[in-house]
């Protein structure tokens, strides 16, 4: 059964600083692909949101981070969109900003819009940035057929730590590189959030590029499972993975 | 030292410039231009101002085109005959230690055209008092080192802000960031240069509304910044001044950017300050020479790596890469026969470790060409050409991925980002 399916790619104006734009054309042509008609939108920020079937939340400086929580707060569609259903992918300042709280660039507290349970404040050491390992496990999504994601990795470039709280559940276990910062001295421990269809991660820009099972994951959620996604030849993102994982730094 | 003496303390900093170059040569580490600059900086912090005082200074910045235009706007100052020596940090040492060299290098010239890094401009318009700054345009560069665009804007506004009308800003009046930047400076000179890639100026720099384009213009739609009247601008293959008078563009380097380039180089030449008693070129002496400039270190070279005749083309970033697409689809549309195309990325230190930015570059518009990914990260590459929906090879060794191209005895052309550049230029 083929439906239409819109992918919403939210205020490009102010978030997509890391080619994070990449995610929806990831997600728009793994659904074409399958046969699937899709609407691939850039939707700006001064415009209203139109309503989505998934809606991709990028990375951004601090500035634009809370000019996005307040125009998607003021605007309302989003969070009405996901009480319907729809799923969202929000990276780096985006999963900050759909978390309960996170910092300005003063260190002050701004409200998000609490889609995750998620607390996000300024960290005190040096910023995040580099390659990232994470490892899916008990509590972590699963895909249509009930398995667990295959180990993620991505790229990491944030001065915040956040705590996920029991409103939602980590997406992954740090192997390398720091992620929500939530262990000891706000080291490694875990990576990322997600509870319903909101899914948050700091593997920021393009991640779905080199985790095409988290794009599947999502177009599973956004279709409501009604499609079959059937399988694509992924051998250059296998490729991909293998050498990034390769190169990620040991413990 | 151009009739100004320097102390014992900046005498002793050029001596550890001059011994640090030596040394540095000595010991087969290039030509040890930064090294030397950063020795003698170390002995005296102010040694750029001093060896700047009594010269005049022009400085070039922006994100893309920096080096071409520096070097167009030295050949520009440059009369013909028994040469007056400009200085110029021709390498791209772009830093203060790269400005400093190139000074001390020069000692007799009474004139230096310098191209500064875009997060150094503020401290150079400090320290030498330009007669001319060159403000091409501002836009997401290497991702995980170079701080926010915005505040590079905001820190240029206020260099800007402080200078006297003794300082001409020749500035891209098509580039927002820009235009905020020069905006409060007493003597600009407004140019139409265009702009290639309008993501990082879609948001206003002086309020966060949103700008809006058309008819040729730009406009904040919540406050009065807009793009302001112009000298001259870019027009067809020329450019056009504001009376309606028509002047040619003859550029030996290929495409608009550079005829961009170009026309802020020879509208600086022309709003110089005198040398010497000698006045400034008028803008058709100043872009008789500019057309006289073949190459500009190595970029659109033809080199030949084991027999494929190579064009080399630089792209550091999306704007960059943006430009470059333009230029061949300009080429493709003037007739030239499309030529297969090897795409080449490294994310090494200087190129920035990660390579998100390729998701910014419209790869879709090479759909239908030979197209081969190489480069460290050729892996990345490939990932991204698969959905721009782009057939490809990917192969990580450039000499291989050149022969894959070439190998019928096609020439190719290679777009490579900053240390795959350079690996190409230096590979015999
Ligand atoms: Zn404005």
């Amino acid at each position: 059964m083929t439906r239409r399916l819109t992918v919403a790619v939210v205020y490009p104006d102010l978030l997509g600083t890391y080619g994070d734009g990449g995610n929806g054309t990831i997600l728009a042509k793994r659904a074409a692909w399958r046969g699937i008609d899709v609407d691939l939108v850039h939707a700006p920020s001064a415009e209203p949101l139109p309503r989505a079937d998934l809606y991709c939340i990028g990375g951004g400086e601090d500035g634009p981070q809370v000019r996005a929580a307040r125009c998607l707060v003021d605007d309302g569609t989003l969070p009405a969109a996901v009480a319907d259903g729809a799923a969202v992918l929000a990276v780096c300042a985006g999963y900050q900003l759909v978390g309960r709280r996170f910092p300005d660039a003063g260190g002050q507290a701004v409200e998000g819009l609490g889609l995750l349970d998620a607390v996000t404040v300024k960290g005190t050491g040096r910023r995040a940035v580099g390659e990232v390992v994470a490892d899916p496990g008990p509590g972590s999504p699963r895909t249509a057929t009930g398995e667990l994601l295959p180990t993620l990795t991505g790229f990491e470039n944030h001065g915040g730590r956040t705590t996920v709280g029991a409103g939602s559940a980590v997406l992954a276990r740090v192997r390398s590189g720091i992620g929500n910062g939530d262990g000891p001295g706000g080291g490694p421990a875990t990576e990322g959030a997600w509870s319903g269809r909101v899914l948050g991660t700091y593997l920021h820009g393009p991640v779905l590029a080199r985790n095409p099972a988290l794009a599947d994951l999502l177009l599973g959620w956004a279709t409501g499972g009604d499609v079959s996604l059937d399988p694509l030849d992924d051998g250059e993102e296998q490729a991909l993975r293998a050498e990034r994982l390769a190169a990620a730094p040991r413990r | 030292m151009s009739g100004v003496a320097l102390g014992w303390r900046s005498q002793l900093a050029v001596s550890a410039v001059r011994l640090a170059n030596e040394t540095s040569r000595r010991l087969g580490r290039g030509s040890g231009t930064v090294a030397g600059g950063r020795a003698g900086l170390a002995v005296d912090p102010g040694l750029l101002g001093r060896l700047a005082a009594g010269r005049r200074v022009a400085l070039v910045s922006g994100t893309n085109g920096k080096t071409t235009t520096t070097s167009l706007l030295a050949r520009a100052l440059t009369p013909p005959g028994p040469a007056a020596p400009v200085a110029c940090n021709t390498t791209g040492a772009n830093m203060p230690a790269g400005h400093v060299a190139a000074l001390v290098a020069a000692p007799q010239a009474r004139r230096a055209v310098l191209e500064v890094d875009e997060g150094y401009l503020a401290r150079l318009v400090a320290e030498t008092s330009p007669d001319v700054v060159v403000l091409l345009n501002l836009s997401r560069d290497q991702l995980d080192r170079v701080a926010e665009v915005r505040m590079v804007a905001a820190g240029w506004r206020a260099a800007l802000a402080g200078v006297g009308p003794a300082t001409a800003v020749v500035a891209n009046a098509d580039d927002p960031l820009v235009t905020y930047a020069a905006a409060p400076a007493p003597a600009v000179h407004w140019v139409g240069a265009g702009l290639v890639w309008g993501a990082d100026a879609v948001g206003c720099p002086a309020c966060g509304g949103r700008i809006r384009t058309g008819g040729g213009g730009w406009a904040c739609d919540t406050c009065d910044l807009a793009r302001p009247e112009v000298e001259i601008e870019l027009a067809g293959d020329g450019a056009r001044m504001a009376d309606g008078g028509n002047v040619a563009l003859t550029v030996a380097l290929p495409g608009r950017f550079n005829r961009a380039n170009a026309l802020m180089a020879a509208v600086a030449a022309a709003a110089s300050a005198p040398v010497g008693g000698v006045g400034p070129p008028t803008l058709g002496e100043a872009l008789a020479r500019i057309a006289t400039v073949v190459e500009v270190a190595g970029r659109f070279s033809v080199v030949d790596r084991g027999g494929v005749a190579a064009r080399l083309m630089l792209a550091k970033n999306p704007a960059g890469w943006t430009a470059i697409l333009d230029l061949l689809d300009e080429e493709v549309a003037a007739g030239r026969a499309d030529r297969p195309l090897v795409l080449a990325v490294n994310a090494r230190t200087a190129d920035g470790a990660d390579p998100s930015w390729l998701w910014d570059v419209p790869f879709e518009r090479l759909a239908g060409r030979v197209v081969v990914a190489t480069g460290d990260r050729c892996r990345d590459l490939a990932v991204r050409l698969r959905y721009a929906e782009v057939d490809h090879v990917t192969e990580p060794s450039p000499p291989v991925a050149l022969h894959r191209a070439g190998g019928s005895g096609a020439a190719v052309d290679v777009i490579a980002n900053y240390t795959a550049f350079s690996d190409l230029r230096g590979h015999r």
